[in-house]
């Protein structure tokens, strides 16, 4: 994949000296990266690595305490997650966040709430400028749907869904904001091999047609190693490494974060 | 049974998300309008007028409350204050600026909208019990503050005298004059909130209500969003009192007390929450039981208590009874009388089949 990486050349996302503590906990320390445009980047590492807060600081749920995150040159260290929401950055999450009551239509309407402008009075009225927008907004996520191959589940609950297609759902409601970087939680975490190659090939596919920049979060070495353009290692919050999936795994700082160091064993 | 789903083949979006997709839903859609505009005043006597009138003041309380607890999932034990600061508001424009109704309407409601978007101001920390104990707090205080403003309540025991509503010079006296005001309100709030909850703002407080975070992450602005459905709530609740107002003739903080919230609150849940329809099964079994109680007492009472003491018991029944079905039909349905309503329609969606 390493064809696409860097396509344009800007720097989507800058993490510079990003930091992040609870209490004592130093989550995540002083971590810097690039993410290109239109590539995919993963984050990868152990278990309490830092990985997801890292992605909560870019999502806005956290403010790092040091440092500062850029997004197409703009700082959003410290806004809040609905106006970076509004700037271009969707995200799912490990644990399926979707509106359970709703159908997958309305879930990804919701997708959409950014783009879309009715207010309180003309919300009331409906008729006029409030379904011309409705209507507008529906053809586009009907394209989303078709794409997902959710188009017989479009007016189903979508907490009555398989999980597999949940996650796809929360997918779609992701896509159907039209995000320019795209954040993904682990997309494929407790799939079976079809469907995360059915996963793999939506990332892809949103990846390559629509030129979607994608950070993702995974555990299954394969397809991260298959699909990402650069990778970064985390480990006790740090980076450890970074570069292409080749570079890293090559990289002894990582084998020794994933399998434990050898010297261990002298000293022993 | 009446009419099958399938056959109607909708070939635009618009079409799809029309409020009835179905002919046979314009059909009795259009039916029950004609049959409470037209049919009812001709058929009924002022009796039952006076009724209805209750029951469609309630209707649009109910529809306001449930639009914050049903679709936002934020609780408000404070919208009997909200109904009062509307009635003193509509009150005092109609008594001191001699406004008429189409001002005092939407005064009342703005200035109710007010009130409440500041007490959902706690709503941006708190949620559940801690909530419901802050709206609480504020039912009391607007009562004391009614209570102890002359300038706002009147003074003489914080009530002021509501000239009648006039429509093109023509007074609004009797109860079937007033029909023709009270309804044509309802009807409007009905389909204004339907087309609410269908569109944008609706689907936002429903996220709100389902998934917060979720809803914080896809770029909705929940802090905006909860103050807007408190404030467009207590606005629903705002008209109710200036309606109450000129139903009862009288503004008075007696008749905006915390049973009054408490009953609207048991309107949405019997009702079903989260539904415009069930609002409406609410709000119209909360009025009538206790009028429904009464003539069966009356009627049947007689047999079993000495007419001395029918009035007594049947004050006391009805409390009991009261209670006693809430409890019943929160047994049998817990999701409201909108979910019996569905299931029911299941069944005979399908009718002579099981499925």
């Amino acid at each position: 994949m390493s064809d696409t990486a860097g396509s344009g050349g800007s720097v989507k996302l800058k993490i510079r000296g990003a930091a992040k503590n609870f209490g004592g906990v130093r989550a995540v320390a002083n971590v810097t990266a690039d993410i290109q445009e239109g590539e995919v980047f993963a984050i990868i590492g152990p278990n309490g690595a830092g990985k997801t807060t890292m992605l909560n600081m870019i999502s806005g749920f956290y403010h790092p305490d040091e440092g500062n995150i850029l997004f197409e040159d703009h700082d959003i260290s410290n806004v809040g997650p609905s106006k970076i929401a509004a700037l271009g950055i969707a995200r799912t999450f490990q644990n399926i966040a979707l509106f359970r009551g709703m159908t997958v239509l309305e879930n990804m309407m919701l997708g959409r709430h950014v783009l879309m402008k009715t207010g309180v009075l003309a919300s009331f009225v409906y008729w006029g400028p409030a379904q011309r927008e409705e209507v507008r907004h529906r053809e586009r996520v009907e394209e989303i749907i078709d794409f997902l191959n959710l188009t017989d589940l479009r007016k189903a609950p979508a907490g009555a869904l398989a999980y597999g297609l949940q996650k796809r759902v929360e997918l779609g409601r992701a896509l159907a904001a039209e995000p320019r970087l795209l954040l993904l939680d682990e997309p494929m975490a407790g799939m079976n091999q079809e469907e995360k190659e059915d996963m793999v090939r939506y990332v892809l596919d949103v990846n390559q047609e629509w030129g979607t920049t994608i950070a993702l979060i995974e555990h299954d070495m394969g397809v991260v190693m298959d699909i990402s353009d650069h990778v970064m290692v985390m480990d006790m919050g740090e980076k450890i490494s970074q570069g292409t999936p080749d570079e890293v795994r090559a990289d002894p700082k990582v084998i020794e974060a994933y399998l434990g160091s050898t010297d261990h064993k002298e000293v022993a | 049974m009446f009419h099958r789903e399938s056959g109607y083949f909708k070939t635009s979006y618009k079409a799809d998300m029309a409020l009835y997709p179905l002919p046979i839903g314009k059909v009795a859609a259009t039916g029950f309008v004609l049959l409470f505009l037209v049919v009812a005043p001709m058929v009924l006597d002022e009796y039952y007028l006076s009724i209805i009138n209750i029951a469609a003041i309630a209707v649009v309380g109910a529809l306001g409350l449930n639009i914050l607890l049903g679709y936002t999932g934020q609780i408000s034990i404070g919208h009997a204050a909200f109904m009062s600061v509307g009635a003193y508001t509509a009150a005092n424009f109609a008594v001191h600026f001699d406004m008429p109704f189409w001002i005092t309407l939407p005064a009342g409601g703005l200035m109710a909208a007010a009130i409440g978007t500041l007490v959902g101001l706690p709503s941006l920390r708190v949620k559940g019990l801690y909530l419901a104990i802050a709206t609480l707090a504020a039912q009391f205080i607007i009562e004391w503050v009614l209570n102890h403003t002359p300038v706002i309540s009147g003074g003489i025991q914080a009530s002021i005298e509501m000239p009648r509503p006039v429509f093109f010079g023509t007074v609004l006296n009797t109860q079937s004059e007033l029909y023709f005001f009270i309804l044509p309100v309802t009807i409007l709030a009905i389909i204004a909130t339907l087309n609410l909850v269908r569109s944008r703002i609706g689907r936002a407080f429903v996220a709100i209500r389902d998934q917060d975070i979720a809803a914080e992450i896809i770029g909705i602005n929940v802090y905006r969003y909860k103050l807007l459905a408190f404030a467009i709530s207590s606005f629903y609740a705002g008209v109710t009192g200036v309606l109450y107002t000129y139903y009862f003739g009288i503004a008075n903080y007696e008749a905006f007390q915390l049973p009054i919230s408490i009953d609207y609150l048991a309107m949405c849940i019997i009702g079903g929450l989260g539904s415009v329809l069930g609002s409406i099964f609410g709000a119209v079994f909360i009025t009538l039981l206790p009028i429904v109680i009464r003539v069966f007492m009356e009627t049947v009472g007689v047999f079993f208590v000495d007419g001395v003491y029918l009035a007594q018991v049947i004050a006391q029944m009805r409390l009991i009874l009261f209670g006693g079905l809430i409890i019943f039909f929160l047994v049998v349905e817990p999701d409201g009388l909108n979910k019996l309503w569905q299931n029911i329609r299941n069944y005979f969606r399908v009718w002579p089949f099981s499925y």
